[in-house]
């Protein structure tokens, strides 16, 4: 499920992602899948847009499939000072959802299908990091007329 | 007890490790190894026998490496000339292309290497960034840090060992008055760590 790093850390899940609901999809329609993600009590990730060049930016990229992807939304990212900080960071605590708007084609083929994604993240407490991880997503989809 | 493996062995509290320095009789060697630098030149931890080492696993991603690498360059170039080495080794996943430019920006004055997995693997594992050895003149794990720790506590090791006398070197007592100047002048929330 975890993508290897070439350093293999040990490394537990710090971050979790709720099995998204299933999405129906309209044919010709758009739709919008709800990613929950939790974060362990005392740990945060950098948000998407990380405050400081050298920080690794939360991501998630979908495989292009039968939907086609539109605009991924994140959550409004939370500035938060840290001892090893010199000013407050973007980052995610908690629990937070990321959106994701898909367009259904109109000709898209009827039924169950999945739609596969990766989330990339990186994790530290106030004294230590993790190293970044690629955590693999399914999204089931049916199609409909 | 030392906790060492924050998270894969199940310690709840996200705080990081620290080890008091081990006593002379329960220290072990420390894994030698032979990586090349930012040069290109070979460094050999074995060839820094008669020397206190401070071995650092950090990454450029790494906020707390962030804190320990001005200290860091402040304990080479304070104690440079007694027998006092510090060797960084970067676990960054795309190793010189991220690393070296982070180097020539922040001004590191020490050797850094770029880490393997194998190391990693002889080192017991580095679970979390920042990790860091303090080896002593014996070529002997000392202590090992998961996690920040305060400047003062890196410096009064790095003072006691090189008291110790090695085979090869006399004793070689570093100059106290600018850095312990600094240590009691440093802030309380890091002293207390």
């Amino acid at each position: 499920m975890f993508a290897a790093s070439p350093h293999s850390f040990a490394q537990g899940n710090v971050l979790t992602i709720a099995p998204p609901d299933k999405l129906i999809a309209k044919a010709g329609a758009t739709a919008e899948a709800r990613l929950k993600v939790e974060l362990r009590t005392g740990y945060h990730c950098n948000s998407n847009t990380p405050s400081d060049e050298y920080l690794i930016p939360l991501k998630l990229t979908w495989t292009p499939g039968a939907l086609e992807v539109g605009e991924v939304v994140y959550p409004k990212p939370q500035m938060e000072k840290y001892s090893f900080s010199e000013k407050p960071l973007s980052v995610y605590t908690g629990d937070f959802e990321i959106v994701t708007h898909f367009k259904v084609p109109a000709g898209a083929a009827f039924g169950d299908t999945v739609i596969p994604a990766k989330l990339r993240y990186q994790a530290c407490t106030e004294r230590m990091c993790l190293p970044p991880k690629t955590v693999d997503v399914s999204l089931p989809v049916n199609i409909v007329k | 007890m030392i906790c060492a493996g924050i998270v894969s062995t199940g310690c709840s509290s996200p705080r990081s490790v620290r080890a008091a320095a081990q006593s002379e009789k329960d220290r072990k060697k420390a894994p030698d190894f032979s990586l090349k630098d930012a040069t290109g030149a070979t460094v050999k931890l074995s060839e820094y026998r008669g020397k206190v080492v401070l071995l650092n696993f950090w990454a450029t991603w790494c906020g707390p490496c962030q804190i320990e690498i001005p200290w860091f360059i402040d304990f080479q170039q304070q104690y440079k000339d007694s027998n006092f080495a510090i060797l960084g080794v970067s676990l960054d996943d795309d190793g010189w292309k991220s690393v070296k430019p982070y180097v020539e920006k922040k001004k590191i004055n020490y050797r850094v290497m770029i880490g393997t997995e194998e190391l990693s693997q002889l080192y017991g594992g580095v679970d979390s960034l920042p990790t860091t050895f303090i080896i002593d003149r014996e070529g002997r794990i000392a202590s090992k840090h998961e996690g920040l720790i305060s400047k003062s506590d890196y410096l009064s090791e790095i003072v006691d060992l090189l008291k110790t006398k090695s085979d090869d070197n006399e004793t070689n007592v570093p100059k106290r008055s600018a850095s312990w100047n600094f240590v009691r002048g440093f802030p309380a929330f890091l002293r207390a760590r």
